[in-house]
């Protein structure tokens, strides 16, 4: 979807501010924030893309005045309604009032470790041969899906140059829609930078059906 | 006057609205069973003392340090970094690119807050920002003039953005005078900045 998190090419947020020695939070709540979210996320109700969906889906004047961590919350509160695990009255009344549904597991203390250093590995077996060779010029598809999608605007109807293969990984475009995993071949794509850059180049991962011959 | 209402002293009232809302929503969770909250706290410990840019420090003074490991890390950074103890979560996939006099390369996620934490850790606030997410792909090297960083003119600039779950780790090049010193104090000079790309890798004699 074209939506105020896809913000490659935009103007008018000033300048970067890094924050010398930046902690890793600004509040208590960033962290119970992060713990909550990763704890949610370990029930295997929805994909990480669904979750990157959610987010998304924030209305965007509310989205880019968000804190990073808020986008989190405000994303989760919506997955966790949408999977039945949480209603919106108990979200306003800030108490369960009834069980709603069990997940397929819980994230206790003792499972942190194996579970953070496990991960979620996206990369699956493909037995179709790669459409694309390192070195093919490619023009990337200029469509505008209301659903989720990793081709940023910025990206779309652009002719670049694949450089390598570099796997097959599940299919964001599907699997946020509860469509399935049905990965494909990713690529770097390389392409000119924008306007008057000279020595600049810019690469995206690109899904291999993001892509046509040209 | 001491006849004032008494919900005045209410310690609710000391919450900012996004600390109430986290905190109804833990609640809620726990009630149901649904989350441990020790289980958050290993987390946050995790992320606080365990998993940081040191991890990404010590893979770039090693592939300094050892050809055969940068070749390796070159080749299948997943691998070569697993080697070391760095897996997990927001790392499965990773890809290592080589800063060179040729070539500086920094990386961005334009589209969410995509970061390598099995070698950076959490990502700075900046990095999850809009300013930086827009205007990396289009005047890096403005961004990188923000961060202190002047390139070389004829140098080109590689900027990745990762729109897939391959997450990008930046070897800086290795300074001048860093010879003859050990692994340990190389990877004192790699700044967590030298791994994005917005930060270059300290000099020995700079280094405070």
């Amino acid at each position: 979807m074209n939506g105020p998190h896809d913000l490659g090419g935009l103007h008018g947020f000033g300048p970067v501010a890094p924050e010398v020695n930046e902690p890793y939070f600004h509040a208590e709540w960033e962290k119970r924030a992060l713990g909550v979210t990763l704890s949610c996320g370990a029930f295997g109700a929805w994909t990480i893309d669904e979750s990157r969906h959610a987010r998304e889906n924030i209305p965007p004047a509310t989205y880019l005045a968000a804190s990073y961590y808020e986008i989190w919350i405000r994303a989760l509160e919506t997955l966790l309604q949408r999977h039945g695990f949480v209603s919106g009255a108990e979200l306003a009344q800030g108490r369960m009032l009834e069980k709603g549904t069990p997940p397929k597991r819980v994230l206790t203390a003792e499972m942190v470790p194996a579970v953070l250093a496990r991960g979620g590995p996206c990369d699956r077996p493909l037995d179709t041969a790669p459409r694309f060779a390192a070195g093919a010029h490619v023009r990337t598809r200029n469509f505008n899906p209301a659903t989720h999608t990793r081709l940023p605007r910025y990206a779309r109807g652009k002719i670049g140059v694949v450089e390598t293969v570099q796997g097959a990984f599940v299919f964001p475009d599907d699997s946020a829609h509860g469509k399935g995993e049905n990965p494909q071949w990713i690529y770097p794509v390389v392409f000119d930078g924008e306007g008057a850059a000279p020595g600049l180049t810019v690469s995206i991962d690109a899904w291999e059906s993001y892509l046509e011959p040209v | 006057m001491h006849d004032h209402d008494h919900d005045d002293h209410h310690h609710d009232n000391h919450f900012s609205p996004m600390e109430a809302r986290v905190r109804a929503l833990e609640t809620i969770l726990t009630e149901k069973g649904l989350i441990d909250p020790k289980a958050i706290d290993v987390i946050v410990e995790t992320y606080e003392t365990k998993i940081g840019p040191r991890n990404g420090a010590r893979v770039v003074a090693k592939a300094w340090a050892e050809p055969d490991f940068a070749a390796w890390l070159k080749r299948d950074a997943t691998a070569a970094i697993a080697s070391l103890g760095y897996t997990g979560r927001q790392g499965e996939h990773m890809r290592a690119v080589f800063n060179d006099g040729e070539t500086h390369n920094l990386v961005v996620c334009t589209l969410c807050s995509c970061y390598p934490w099995s070698v950076l850790g959490l990502p700075p606030v900046w990095y999850k920002a809009p300013a930086y997410r827009a205007r990396a792909v289009m005047d890096p090297r403005g961004v990188l003039e923000e961060f202190g960083v002047t390139l070389p003119e004829d140098r080109k600039v590689r900027v990745w953005d990762s729109t897939a779950e391959l997450r990008y780790l930046v070897v800086p090049a290795r300074p001048a005078g860093s010879e003859g010193l050990d692994q340990e104090a190389l990877a004192d000079l790699v700044t967590r900045d030298a791994m994005i790309g917005t930060g270059l890798a300290l000099s020995p004699e700079g280094r405070t």
